[in-house]
Protein backbone atom coordinates (compact mmCIF):
# COMPACT_ATOMS: atom_id res chain seq x y z
CA UNK A 1 0.00 0.00 0.00
CA UNK A 2 2.62 2.76 0.62
CA UNK A 3 3.95 1.65 -2.41
CA UNK A 4 1.06 2.51 -4.32
CA UNK A 5 0.96 5.91 -2.17
CA UNK A 6 4.23 6.19 -3.45
CA UNK A 7 3.40 5.95 -7.07
CA UNK A 8 0.55 7.89 -7.08
CA UNK A 9 3.03 10.81 -4.88
CA UNK A 10 5.32 10.33 -8.05
CA UNK A 11 2.36 11.39 -10.65
CA UNK A 12 -0.07 14.09 -8.37
CA UNK A 13 0.55 15.93 -5.18
CA UNK A 14 -1.64 14.43 -2.29
CA UNK A 15 -1.46 14.08 1.15
CA UNK A 16 -2.03 10.35 2.45
CA UNK A 17 -3.48 9.21 6.33
CA UNK A 18 -3.29 5.96 7.27
CA UNK A 19 -6.52 4.86 9.43
CA UNK A 20 -6.36 1.25 10.14
CA UNK A 21 -4.75 -1.43 8.07
CA UNK A 22 -7.27 -1.59 5.92
CA UNK A 23 -8.40 1.76 5.75
CA UNK A 24 -6.55 4.79 3.77
CA UNK A 25 -7.47 8.40 3.14
CA UNK A 26 -5.83 10.86 0.36
CA UNK A 27 -6.62 14.67 0.21
CA UNK A 28 -6.36 15.54 -3.31
CA UNK A 29 -7.08 18.46 -5.37
CA UNK A 30 -10.08 19.32 -7.63
CA UNK A 31 -8.63 19.07 -11.04
CA UNK A 32 -7.06 15.82 -10.30
CA UNK A 33 -9.64 13.88 -9.34
CA UNK A 34 -10.72 12.02 -12.52
CA UNK A 35 -7.30 11.26 -13.50
CA UNK A 36 -6.83 10.08 -10.04
CA UNK A 37 -9.84 7.75 -10.03
CA UNK A 38 -9.38 6.75 -13.42
CA UNK A 39 -5.93 5.71 -12.68
CA UNK A 40 -7.13 3.51 -9.78
CA UNK A 41 -9.58 2.00 -11.66
CA UNK A 42 -7.67 1.15 -14.73
CA UNK A 43 -4.50 0.45 -13.32
CA UNK A 44 -4.69 -0.09 -9.47
CA UNK A 45 -7.17 -2.46 -9.07
CA UNK A 46 -9.28 -0.05 -7.54
CA UNK A 47 -12.43 -1.28 -8.76
CA UNK A 48 -15.37 -0.90 -6.71
CA UNK A 49 -17.15 2.47 -5.64
CA UNK A 50 -18.92 1.44 -2.17
CA UNK A 51 -20.09 5.16 -2.33
CA UNK A 52 -19.50 9.05 -2.97
CA UNK A 53 -20.96 11.36 -0.16
CA UNK A 54 -20.59 14.95 1.04
CA UNK A 55 -20.09 16.48 4.30
CA UNK A 56 -20.50 19.94 5.38
CA UNK A 57 -17.79 22.07 6.72
CA UNK A 58 -20.06 25.33 6.75
CA UNK A 59 -16.93 27.01 8.98
CA UNK A 60 -14.69 27.17 6.05
CA UNK A 61 -16.94 27.46 3.20
CA UNK A 62 -15.88 23.77 2.28
CA UNK A 63 -17.81 20.73 1.18
CA UNK A 64 -15.69 17.74 1.45
CA UNK A 65 -16.77 15.03 -1.58
CA UNK A 66 -15.66 11.67 -0.08
CA UNK A 67 -15.28 8.91 -3.20
CA UNK A 68 -14.89 5.39 -1.27
CA UNK A 69 -12.97 3.03 -3.40
CA UNK A 70 -12.03 -0.64 -2.54
CA UNK A 71 -9.72 -3.13 -3.89
CA UNK A 72 -10.85 -6.94 -4.16
CA UNK A 73 -7.04 -7.78 -4.11
CA UNK A 74 -5.26 -6.26 -1.18
CA UNK A 75 -8.50 -5.97 0.64
CA UNK A 76 -8.08 -2.28 1.47
CA UNK A 77 -10.83 0.70 1.50
CA UNK A 78 -9.16 4.00 0.21
CA UNK A 79 -10.96 7.27 0.87
CA UNK A 80 -10.60 10.07 -1.36
CA UNK A 81 -10.86 13.54 -0.11
CA UNK A 82 -11.81 16.75 -2.22
CA UNK A 83 -12.51 20.16 -1.29
CA UNK A 84 -14.76 22.18 -2.94
CA UNK A 85 -16.15 25.41 -2.75
CA UNK A 86 -19.45 25.71 -1.00
CA UNK A 87 -20.65 28.87 -2.88
CA UNK A 88 -19.87 27.92 -6.47
CA UNK A 89 -20.55 24.18 -5.82
CA UNK A 90 -19.84 22.25 -8.87
CA UNK A 91 -18.43 18.93 -9.35
CA UNK A 92 -17.25 16.50 -12.37
CA UNK A 93 -19.48 14.15 -13.37
CA UNK A 94 -17.75 10.50 -12.57
CA UNK A 95 -21.26 8.93 -14.23
CA UNK A 96 -18.62 6.88 -17.02
CA UNK A 97 -16.21 5.54 -14.96
CA UNK A 98 -19.35 3.64 -12.59
CA UNK A 99 -22.52 3.08 -13.78
CA UNK A 100 -24.35 3.65 -10.54
CA UNK A 101 -22.19 6.68 -9.99
CA UNK A 102 -25.25 8.74 -11.13
CA UNK A 103 -27.17 7.82 -8.21
CA UNK A 104 -24.81 9.78 -5.65
CA UNK A 105 -24.90 12.62 -7.79
CA UNK A 106 -28.76 13.20 -8.15
CA UNK A 107 -28.79 12.60 -4.43
CA UNK A 108 -26.23 15.08 -3.56
CA UNK A 109 -27.89 17.40 -5.82
CA UNK A 110 -30.37 17.41 -3.96
CA UNK A 111 -29.69 17.26 -0.61
CA UNK A 112 -26.64 19.10 -0.59
CA UNK A 113 -27.11 21.50 -3.75
CA UNK A 114 -24.10 20.33 -4.92
CA UNK A 115 -24.29 20.30 -9.17
CA UNK A 116 -22.73 17.73 -11.23
CA UNK A 117 -22.65 18.79 -14.81
CA UNK A 118 -23.99 16.25 -17.54
CA UNK A 119 -24.57 13.37 -14.94
CA UNK A 120 -27.56 11.69 -16.03
CA UNK A 121 -31.12 12.46 -14.08
CA UNK A 122 -28.83 14.40 -12.51
CA UNK A 123 -31.99 17.01 -12.05
CA UNK A 124 -34.65 14.63 -11.22
CA UNK A 125 -35.82 14.19 -7.76
CA UNK A 126 -34.66 11.71 -5.27
CA UNK A 127 -36.49 11.93 -2.14
CA UNK A 128 -38.35 15.01 -1.77
CA UNK A 129 -41.06 16.54 -4.23
CA UNK A 130 -41.84 19.48 -4.72
CA UNK A 131 -38.69 20.83 -2.62
CA UNK A 132 -38.48 24.76 -2.77
CA UNK A 133 -36.26 25.51 0.42
CA UNK A 134 -32.62 25.70 0.89
CA UNK A 135 -31.16 21.98 0.37
CA UNK A 136 -31.91 20.06 3.34
CA UNK A 137 -28.56 18.23 4.56
CA UNK A 138 -26.59 21.70 4.51
CA UNK A 139 -25.71 22.57 8.22
CA UNK A 140 -27.41 26.04 7.82
CA UNK A 141 -30.89 24.28 6.84
CA UNK A 142 -32.81 24.96 10.23
CA UNK A 143 -35.27 21.68 10.95
CA UNK A 144 -37.04 23.65 13.62
CA UNK A 145 -37.96 26.75 11.46
CA UNK A 146 -38.58 24.91 8.92
CA UNK A 147 -41.06 22.66 10.80
CA UNK A 148 -42.75 25.30 12.72
CA UNK A 149 -43.09 27.34 9.28
CA UNK A 150 -44.57 24.13 6.79
CA UNK A 151 -46.62 22.03 9.66
CA UNK A 152 -48.85 23.71 12.12
CA UNK A 153 -48.65 22.42 16.13
CA UNK A 154 -51.15 20.79 17.65
CA UNK A 155 -52.37 21.84 20.75
CA UNK A 156 -51.14 19.96 23.65
CA UNK A 157 -53.16 17.39 25.78
CA UNK A 158 -54.59 18.42 29.13
CA UNK A 159 -52.63 16.95 31.56
CA UNK A 160 -53.53 16.22 35.04
CA UNK A 161 -51.52 15.97 38.71
CA UNK A 162 -52.04 11.57 38.74
CA UNK A 163 -52.56 11.72 42.66
CA UNK A 164 -55.54 14.23 42.22
CA UNK A 165 -57.38 13.40 39.36
CA UNK A 166 -57.27 9.93 41.27
CA UNK A 167 -58.68 11.53 44.41
CA UNK A 168 -61.29 13.50 42.26
CA UNK A 169 -62.21 10.30 40.20
CA UNK A 170 -61.99 7.44 42.61
CA UNK A 171 -62.99 9.15 46.19
CA UNK A 172 -65.14 12.19 44.79
CA UNK A 173 -67.74 10.69 47.30
CA UNK A 174 -65.46 10.21 50.14
CA UNK A 175 -66.41 10.16 53.89
CA UNK A 176 -63.92 10.33 56.59
CA UNK A 177 -64.80 7.02 58.76
CA UNK A 178 -66.19 7.44 61.86
CA UNK A 179 -63.90 7.14 64.48
CA UNK A 180 -63.98 3.91 66.73
CA UNK A 181 -63.94 4.71 70.44
CA UNK A 182 -62.12 2.87 72.28
CA UNK A 183 -63.35 0.09 74.41
CA UNK A 184 -62.30 1.48 78.03
CA UNK A 185 -63.75 5.08 77.45
CA UNK B 1 -56.51 -33.07 -25.19
CA UNK B 2 -55.34 -31.40 -28.33
CA UNK B 3 -51.82 -32.47 -29.93
CA UNK B 4 -49.03 -29.67 -30.45
CA UNK B 5 -49.41 -30.74 -34.10
CA UNK B 6 -53.32 -30.26 -34.31
CA UNK B 7 -53.00 -26.96 -31.85
CA UNK B 8 -54.30 -23.61 -33.06
CA UNK B 9 -51.06 -22.30 -32.38
CA UNK B 10 -49.26 -23.89 -34.71
CA UNK B 11 -49.07 -21.40 -37.84
CA UNK B 12 -49.16 -18.79 -35.77
CA UNK B 13 -47.50 -16.03 -36.64
CA UNK B 14 -47.27 -12.71 -34.41
CA UNK B 15 -49.32 -9.55 -35.85
CA UNK B 16 -45.23 -7.37 -35.66
CA UNK B 17 -47.10 -4.17 -36.32
CA UNK B 18 -48.52 -4.12 -32.26
CA UNK B 19 -45.22 -4.68 -31.71
CA UNK B 20 -42.69 -1.62 -30.44
CA UNK B 21 -40.28 -0.19 -33.14
CA UNK B 22 -36.51 -1.37 -31.99
CA UNK B 23 -33.67 1.35 -32.90
CA UNK B 24 -29.97 0.21 -32.03
CA UNK B 25 -31.73 -2.66 -30.06
CA UNK B 26 -33.49 -0.59 -27.93
CA UNK B 27 -37.68 -0.21 -28.10
CA UNK B 28 -38.53 3.13 -29.39
CA UNK B 29 -41.16 4.56 -26.63
CA UNK B 30 -44.09 6.38 -27.84
CA UNK B 31 -46.56 6.45 -25.45
CA UNK B 32 -48.84 8.44 -28.08
CA UNK B 33 -49.18 4.99 -30.61
CA UNK B 34 -51.35 2.85 -28.17
CA UNK B 35 -48.84 0.10 -28.06
CA UNK B 36 -47.71 0.97 -24.37
CA UNK B 37 -49.33 0.60 -20.97
CA UNK B 38 -47.79 2.83 -17.78
CA UNK B 39 -48.22 1.12 -14.76
CA UNK B 40 -47.03 1.15 -11.27
CA UNK B 41 -45.69 -1.54 -8.98
CA UNK B 42 -46.19 -0.79 -5.54
CA UNK B 43 -45.35 1.33 -3.59
CA UNK B 44 -47.71 -0.92 -1.07
CA UNK B 45 -45.20 -3.59 -0.48
CA UNK B 46 -44.65 -5.29 -3.43
CA UNK B 47 -43.46 -8.13 -1.81
CA UNK B 48 -41.36 -7.87 1.46
CA UNK B 49 -39.41 -5.16 -0.02
CA UNK B 50 -40.84 -2.28 1.87
CA UNK B 51 -42.40 0.79 0.59
CA UNK B 52 -40.90 1.63 -3.14
CA UNK B 53 -42.46 2.11 -6.34
CA UNK B 54 -41.26 0.56 -9.98
CA UNK B 55 -42.70 2.79 -12.81
CA UNK B 56 -42.92 0.43 -15.76
CA UNK B 57 -43.80 0.81 -19.16
CA UNK B 58 -44.92 -2.54 -20.77
CA UNK B 59 -45.87 -3.61 -23.99
CA UNK B 60 -48.33 -6.46 -23.84
CA UNK B 61 -46.68 -8.16 -20.29
CA UNK B 62 -43.40 -7.33 -21.46
CA UNK B 63 -41.30 -4.84 -19.75
CA UNK B 64 -39.48 -2.11 -21.84
CA UNK B 65 -38.99 0.26 -18.98
CA UNK B 66 -38.57 0.43 -15.44
CA UNK B 67 -37.80 3.03 -13.48
CA UNK B 68 -37.71 2.74 -9.37
CA UNK B 69 -39.17 5.71 -7.51
CA UNK B 70 -38.29 6.03 -3.76
CA UNK B 71 -38.99 8.11 -0.87
CA UNK B 72 -42.41 6.82 0.62
CA UNK B 73 -39.77 5.85 4.18
CA UNK B 74 -37.21 9.12 3.95
CA UNK B 75 -37.22 10.22 7.99
CA UNK B 76 -33.98 11.93 7.82
CA UNK B 77 -32.06 9.84 9.86
CA UNK B 78 -29.05 11.32 9.01
CA UNK B 79 -29.94 14.65 9.57
CA UNK B 80 -31.33 13.39 12.98
CA UNK B 81 -27.79 12.20 14.07
CA UNK B 82 -25.99 15.61 13.33
CA UNK B 83 -28.29 16.96 15.99
CA UNK B 84 -27.89 14.14 18.66
CA UNK B 85 -25.36 13.04 21.08
CA UNK B 86 -23.29 10.16 19.88
CA UNK B 87 -25.44 8.03 22.44
CA UNK B 88 -28.72 9.19 21.52
CA UNK B 89 -27.58 8.30 18.21
CA UNK B 90 -27.55 4.88 19.01
CA UNK B 91 -31.33 4.48 19.46
CA UNK B 92 -31.95 5.95 15.96
CA UNK B 93 -29.03 4.05 13.91
CA UNK B 94 -31.00 0.85 14.30
CA UNK B 95 -34.45 1.97 12.72
CA UNK B 96 -32.59 2.15 9.33
CA UNK B 97 -33.43 -0.93 8.35
CA UNK B 98 -36.46 -2.94 9.95
CA UNK B 99 -35.72 -7.21 9.20
CA UNK B 100 -31.70 -6.40 9.93
CA UNK B 101 -31.24 -3.42 12.36
CA UNK B 102 -28.42 -5.05 13.84
CA UNK B 103 -25.62 -4.66 11.28
CA UNK B 104 -26.12 -0.41 11.68
CA UNK B 105 -26.00 -0.78 15.24
CA UNK B 106 -22.65 -2.62 14.98
CA UNK B 107 -21.31 -0.48 12.28
CA UNK B 108 -22.16 2.76 14.39
CA UNK B 109 -21.06 1.47 17.62
CA UNK B 110 -17.84 0.26 15.88
CA UNK B 111 -17.35 3.75 13.96
CA UNK B 112 -17.83 5.72 16.89
CA UNK B 113 -15.13 3.38 19.42
CA UNK B 114 -12.86 3.86 16.33
CA UNK B 115 -12.81 7.14 16.64
CA UNK B 116 -12.43 7.35 20.38
CA UNK B 117 -10.12 4.64 20.33
CA UNK B 118 -11.96 2.31 22.54
CA UNK B 119 -11.16 -1.33 22.96
CA UNK B 120 -13.99 -3.75 23.74
CA UNK B 121 -13.82 -6.38 25.85
CA UNK B 122 -13.17 -10.41 24.36
CA UNK B 123 -16.77 -11.77 25.89
CA UNK B 124 -18.68 -8.59 24.20
CA UNK B 125 -16.90 -9.67 20.81
CA UNK B 126 -18.08 -12.62 20.56
CA UNK B 127 -21.57 -11.82 21.80
CA UNK B 128 -21.68 -9.30 19.13
CA UNK B 129 -21.28 -11.61 16.93
CA UNK B 130 -23.60 -14.27 18.22
CA UNK B 131 -26.59 -11.04 17.99
CA UNK B 132 -25.15 -10.72 13.90
CA UNK B 133 -25.51 -14.18 13.43
CA UNK B 134 -28.60 -14.32 14.49
CA UNK B 135 -30.05 -11.47 12.80
CA UNK B 136 -28.24 -12.67 9.91
CA UNK B 137 -30.48 -16.26 10.10
CA UNK B 138 -34.00 -14.34 10.94
CA UNK B 139 -33.70 -11.53 7.95
CA UNK B 140 -32.90 -14.88 5.30
CA UNK B 141 -35.89 -16.58 7.20
CA UNK B 142 -37.70 -13.44 5.95
CA UNK B 143 -36.48 -13.01 2.61
CA UNK B 144 -37.22 -16.98 2.01
CA UNK B 145 -40.51 -16.74 2.49
CA UNK B 146 -40.73 -13.52 0.26
CA UNK B 147 -38.86 -15.04 -2.38
CA UNK B 148 -41.33 -17.98 -2.43
CA UNK B 149 -44.89 -15.33 -2.09
CA UNK B 150 -43.40 -13.12 -4.51
CA UNK B 151 -43.65 -16.50 -6.99
CA UNK B 152 -47.06 -17.21 -5.52
CA UNK B 153 -46.21 -20.10 -2.87
CA UNK B 154 -47.38 -18.28 0.12
CA UNK B 155 -46.90 -21.48 2.33
CA UNK B 156 -43.71 -21.28 2.82
CA UNK B 157 -43.95 -17.51 3.93
CA UNK B 158 -45.91 -18.90 6.47
CA UNK B 159 -43.29 -21.56 7.68
CA UNK B 160 -40.39 -19.23 7.53
CA UNK B 161 -42.01 -16.05 8.82
CA UNK B 162 -43.25 -18.23 12.08
CA UNK B 163 -39.80 -19.92 12.46
CA UNK B 164 -38.42 -16.35 12.82
CA UNK B 165 -41.07 -15.38 15.49
CA UNK B 166 -38.82 -18.05 17.60
CA UNK B 167 -35.40 -16.29 16.50
CA UNK B 168 -37.01 -12.84 17.68
CA UNK B 169 -38.07 -14.13 21.03
CA UNK B 170 -34.48 -15.35 21.57
CA UNK B 171 -33.70 -11.97 20.87
CA UNK B 172 -36.26 -10.61 23.19
CA UNK B 173 -34.40 -13.09 25.85
CA UNK B 174 -31.00 -11.60 25.16
CA UNK B 175 -31.82 -7.78 24.74
CA UNK B 176 -34.96 -7.23 25.60
CA UNK B 177 -36.51 -6.16 22.65
CA UNK B 178 -37.67 -8.37 19.56
CA UNK B 179 -37.67 -5.99 16.53
CA UNK B 180 -35.16 -3.30 17.62
CA UNK B 181 -32.65 -4.55 19.79
CA UNK B 182 -30.18 -1.76 20.64
CA UNK B 183 -28.18 -4.46 22.26
CA UNK B 184 -24.67 -3.14 20.87
CA UNK B 185 -24.04 0.23 22.38
CA UNK B 186 -20.86 2.05 21.77
CA UNK B 187 -17.92 -0.13 24.49
CA UNK B 188 -19.26 -3.38 24.03
CA UNK B 189 -23.10 -4.79 24.62
CA UNK B 190 -25.61 -4.13 27.12
CA UNK B 191 -26.48 -7.61 28.47
CA UNK B 192 -24.86 -10.76 29.67
CA UNK B 193 -26.86 -14.22 28.24
CA UNK B 194 -29.34 -15.31 30.67
CA UNK B 195 -29.77 -18.45 32.39
CA UNK B 196 -30.21 -20.87 29.91
CA UNK B 197 -30.11 -19.19 26.84
CA UNK B 198 -27.74 -21.62 25.10
CA UNK B 199 -29.38 -25.02 25.08
CA UNK B 200 -32.75 -22.78 23.92
CA UNK B 201 -30.60 -21.38 21.07
CA UNK B 202 -28.84 -24.40 20.09
CA UNK B 203 -32.35 -26.28 20.22
CA UNK B 204 -34.26 -23.58 17.56
CA UNK B 205 -30.74 -23.86 15.42
CA UNK B 206 -31.97 -28.05 15.08
CA UNK B 207 -35.56 -26.61 14.57
CA UNK B 208 -34.42 -24.40 12.16
CA UNK B 209 -32.28 -26.76 10.41
CA UNK B 210 -35.33 -29.27 9.85
CA UNK B 211 -37.77 -26.77 8.76
CA UNK B 212 -34.99 -25.68 6.24
CA UNK B 213 -34.92 -29.06 4.35
CA UNK B 214 -38.57 -29.24 4.42
CA UNK B 215 -37.77 -25.75 2.49
CA UNK B 216 -35.39 -27.35 0.31
CA UNK B 217 -37.80 -30.07 -1.08
CA UNK B 218 -40.95 -27.98 -1.45
CA UNK B 219 -39.02 -25.11 -2.42
CA UNK B 220 -35.51 -26.04 -4.81
CA UNK B 221 -37.42 -28.89 -6.37
CA UNK B 222 -40.53 -27.03 -7.30
CA UNK B 223 -40.81 -27.14 -10.99
CA UNK B 224 -42.28 -24.01 -11.17
CA UNK B 225 -40.05 -22.42 -8.81
CA UNK B 226 -36.94 -23.64 -11.23
CA UNK B 227 -39.08 -23.01 -14.82
CA UNK B 228 -39.47 -18.84 -13.30
CA UNK B 229 -36.49 -18.46 -11.66
CA UNK B 230 -33.57 -20.09 -13.60
CA UNK B 231 -32.20 -17.22 -16.01
CA UNK B 232 -34.23 -14.80 -14.11
CA UNK B 233 -32.62 -11.28 -13.72
CA UNK B 234 -28.75 -12.55 -14.47
CA UNK B 235 -26.17 -10.45 -13.08
CA UNK B 236 -22.68 -10.52 -15.17
CA UNK B 237 -19.66 -10.55 -13.89
CA UNK B 238 -18.60 -7.48 -15.80
CA UNK B 239 -21.83 -6.29 -14.45
CA UNK B 240 -20.79 -6.53 -10.40
CA UNK B 241 -18.16 -3.35 -10.74
CA UNK B 242 -19.82 -1.61 -13.00
CA UNK B 243 -22.95 -1.01 -10.42
CA UNK B 244 -21.19 -1.70 -7.55
CA UNK B 245 -22.78 -5.02 -6.57
CA UNK B 246 -22.03 -6.68 -3.33
CA UNK B 247 -23.24 -9.65 -1.04
CA UNK B 248 -24.75 -12.76 -2.12
CA UNK B 249 -25.96 -11.02 -5.44
CA UNK B 250 -22.18 -10.80 -6.18
CA UNK B 251 -21.19 -14.27 -4.92
CA UNK B 252 -23.78 -15.71 -7.49
CA UNK B 253 -21.62 -13.92 -9.75
CA UNK B 254 -18.72 -15.17 -8.77
CA UNK B 255 -17.16 -12.55 -7.53
CA UNK B 256 -15.81 -13.99 -3.83
CA UNK B 257 -16.49 -10.65 -1.94
CA UNK B 258 -17.94 -11.13 1.62
CA UNK B 259 -16.34 -8.80 4.78
CA UNK B 260 -16.71 -11.11 7.33
CA UNK B 261 -13.83 -12.99 4.85
CA UNK B 262 -12.23 -10.39 3.32
CA UNK B 263 -12.21 -7.57 6.04
CA UNK B 264 -12.55 -9.86 9.44
CA UNK B 265 -14.31 -8.02 12.27
CA UNK B 266 -15.99 -9.11 15.74
CA UNK B 267 -14.66 -12.39 15.65
CA UNK B 268 -15.38 -13.95 12.27
CA UNK B 269 -11.59 -14.45 12.08
CA UNK B 270 -11.32 -17.15 14.77
CA UNK B 271 -14.47 -18.95 13.22
CA UNK B 272 -14.54 -21.59 10.75
CA UNK B 273 -15.98 -20.22 7.65
CA UNK B 274 -15.88 -20.27 4.42
CA UNK B 275 -16.52 -18.16 1.30
CA UNK B 276 -19.64 -19.06 -1.00
CA UNK B 277 -20.08 -18.29 -4.54
CA UNK B 278 -21.87 -19.38 -7.88
CA UNK B 279 -20.86 -18.97 -11.42
CA UNK B 280 -24.79 -18.61 -12.70
CA UNK B 281 -25.28 -15.89 -11.64
CA UNK B 282 -29.63 -15.81 -12.20
CA UNK B 283 -31.69 -15.96 -9.31
CA UNK B 284 -32.07 -18.98 -9.17
CA UNK B 285 -28.56 -19.37 -8.25
CA UNK B 286 -28.71 -16.57 -5.39
CA UNK B 287 -31.68 -18.36 -3.81
CA UNK B 288 -29.09 -21.40 -3.62
CA UNK B 289 -26.45 -19.72 -2.22
CA UNK B 290 -28.73 -17.62 0.57
CA UNK B 291 -30.03 -20.95 1.70
CA UNK B 292 -26.42 -22.24 1.47
CA UNK B 293 -25.57 -19.09 3.91
CA UNK B 294 -28.31 -19.89 5.87
CA UNK B 295 -27.07 -23.22 6.79
CA UNK B 296 -23.77 -21.31 7.25
CA UNK B 297 -25.39 -19.02 9.44
CA UNK B 298 -26.96 -21.58 11.42
CA UNK B 299 -23.15 -23.82 11.93
CA UNK B 300 -21.22 -20.38 12.80
CA UNK B 301 -24.46 -19.87 15.66
CA UNK B 302 -23.38 -23.41 16.90
CA UNK B 303 -19.92 -22.97 16.94
CA UNK B 304 -20.49 -19.36 18.50
CA UNK B 305 -22.32 -20.88 21.21
CA UNK B 306 -19.57 -23.37 22.43
CA UNK B 307 -16.55 -21.07 22.54
CA UNK B 308 -18.30 -17.99 24.52
CA UNK B 309 -16.24 -17.05 27.45
CA UNK B 310 -18.63 -18.06 30.55
CA UNK B 311 -17.08 -14.84 32.27
CA UNK B 312 -15.33 -12.02 31.65
CA UNK B 313 -16.42 -7.60 31.44
CA UNK B 314 -19.26 -6.80 28.45
CA UNK B 315 -18.55 -3.53 28.50
CA UNK B 316 -15.40 -1.26 28.59
CA UNK B 317 -15.38 1.93 30.92
CA UNK B 318 -16.50 5.13 29.00
CA UNK B 319 -16.80 8.53 30.45
CA UNK B 320 -19.80 10.21 31.14
CA UNK B 321 -21.92 9.43 28.00
CA UNK B 322 -23.82 12.30 28.35
CA UNK B 323 -21.11 15.19 27.82
CA UNK B 324 -19.04 13.00 25.54
CA UNK B 325 -17.04 14.57 23.12
CA UNK B 326 -15.03 12.27 20.31
CA UNK B 327 -11.65 13.47 18.87
CA UNK B 328 -12.32 15.14 15.58
CA UNK B 329 -11.65 12.37 12.86
CA UNK B 330 -13.07 10.57 9.81
CA UNK B 331 -13.53 6.72 9.85
CA UNK B 332 -15.63 3.87 7.25
CA UNK B 333 -16.63 0.79 9.16
CA UNK B 334 -18.33 -1.89 7.54
CA UNK B 335 -19.87 -5.22 8.45
CA UNK B 336 -21.90 -8.42 5.51
CA UNK B 337 -25.07 -7.72 6.08
CA UNK B 338 -27.79 -10.04 4.53
CA UNK B 339 -27.56 -7.54 1.36
CA UNK B 340 -24.23 -7.32 1.67
CA UNK B 341 -21.43 -4.58 2.77
CA UNK B 342 -23.24 -2.48 4.64
CA UNK B 343 -21.10 0.66 6.05
CA UNK B 344 -21.30 3.82 8.06
CA UNK B 345 -18.88 6.45 7.31
CA UNK B 346 -18.73 8.94 10.33
CA UNK B 347 -16.77 12.42 10.27
CA UNK B 348 -16.37 13.89 13.93
CA UNK B 349 -15.38 17.61 14.67
CA UNK B 350 -14.59 16.98 18.49
CA UNK B 351 -18.00 18.36 19.35
CA UNK B 352 -20.29 16.60 21.44
CA UNK B 353 -22.23 15.90 18.20
CA UNK B 354 -21.47 14.29 15.16
CA UNK B 355 -20.78 16.22 12.38
CA UNK B 356 -22.30 13.67 9.41
CA UNK B 357 -23.25 10.26 9.78
CA UNK B 358 -23.61 8.48 6.38
CA UNK B 359 -25.21 4.98 5.63
CA UNK B 360 -24.10 3.19 3.15
CA UNK B 361 -26.71 0.29 2.22
CA UNK B 362 -26.51 -2.30 -0.73
CA UNK B 363 -29.95 -2.03 -1.26
CA UNK B 364 -29.16 1.74 -2.80
CA UNK B 365 -27.66 0.50 -5.94
CA UNK B 366 -29.22 -2.82 -6.41
CA UNK B 367 -32.72 -1.45 -6.09
CA UNK B 368 -32.03 1.42 -8.59
CA UNK B 369 -29.47 1.09 -11.02
CA UNK B 370 -29.37 -2.41 -11.04
CA UNK B 371 -33.14 -3.41 -10.60
CA UNK B 372 -34.06 -0.91 -13.65
CA UNK B 373 -31.34 -2.63 -15.71
CA UNK B 374 -32.37 -6.73 -15.27
CA UNK B 375 -36.35 -5.67 -15.54
CA UNK B 376 -35.95 -5.01 -19.05
CA UNK B 377 -37.80 -7.32 -21.20
CA UNK B 378 -38.83 -9.59 -18.72
CA UNK B 379 -42.69 -10.75 -17.71
CA UNK B 380 -44.67 -8.57 -15.71
CA UNK B 381 -44.79 -11.28 -13.84
CA UNK B 382 -41.54 -12.08 -12.66
CA UNK B 383 -40.98 -8.24 -11.83
CA UNK B 384 -41.95 -9.14 -8.03
CA UNK B 385 -39.74 -12.23 -8.19
CA UNK B 386 -37.16 -10.55 -9.29
CA UNK B 387 -37.55 -7.49 -6.83
CA UNK B 388 -36.84 -10.39 -3.55
CA UNK B 389 -34.24 -11.84 -5.48
CA UNK B 390 -32.20 -8.93 -4.90
CA UNK B 391 -32.92 -8.58 -1.62
CA UNK B 392 -33.86 -5.00 -1.35
CA UNK B 393 -34.83 -2.71 1.50
CA UNK B 394 -35.92 0.68 0.74
CA UNK B 395 -35.31 1.96 3.83
CA UNK B 396 -31.55 1.84 3.78
CA UNK B 397 -31.68 3.52 -0.08
CA UNK B 398 -33.44 6.72 1.49
CA UNK B 399 -32.36 6.69 5.10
Amino acid sequence: MEQLLNRIKDKIEIESLKKRDDLYFINVKEEHIIFLLSYLKEHEGFTHLAFLQAVDFQEYNLFQLTYMLYNYNIKVNLGIKVMIDREKAEMVSIHKLWNHAWQYQRELHELFGINFPNSPNVNESFVLEGWEDIPPMRRDFDTLKYSSETFYQRPGRSTNDPKEYMREKLYKNFVEPPKIRKEND
Amino acid sequence: MIKNSESKYTNFIADRSKYPKMENGKAVIDLESHKYTKLWQGPQHPGVTGNMAVEITVNGDEIIKAKTHVGYLHRGFEKLLERRTYIQGFTIVNRICVPEPDTNEYCYSTAVEDLAGIEIPEKAKWLRTLNLEMSRIASFLMWIGGQAGSLGMGTISQWTVGMRDFWLDLFEEMAGGRIYHMYMIPGGVRKNLPAGFTEKAKDLVIKTRNLLYDVERTFFNNAIIKSRLKGLGIITPEMVDEYGIVGPNARASGKPYDVRMNNPYAKYDELDIKMLTSTVGDAYARAELRYKEMHQSLDLISQILDRIPKTGEIHAKLPNVLHWKIPAGQTYVKAESTRGEHGFFVVSDGSKFPRRVYNRGASYTHAISVLEKLAENISISDLAGLMVSLHTCPPEIER
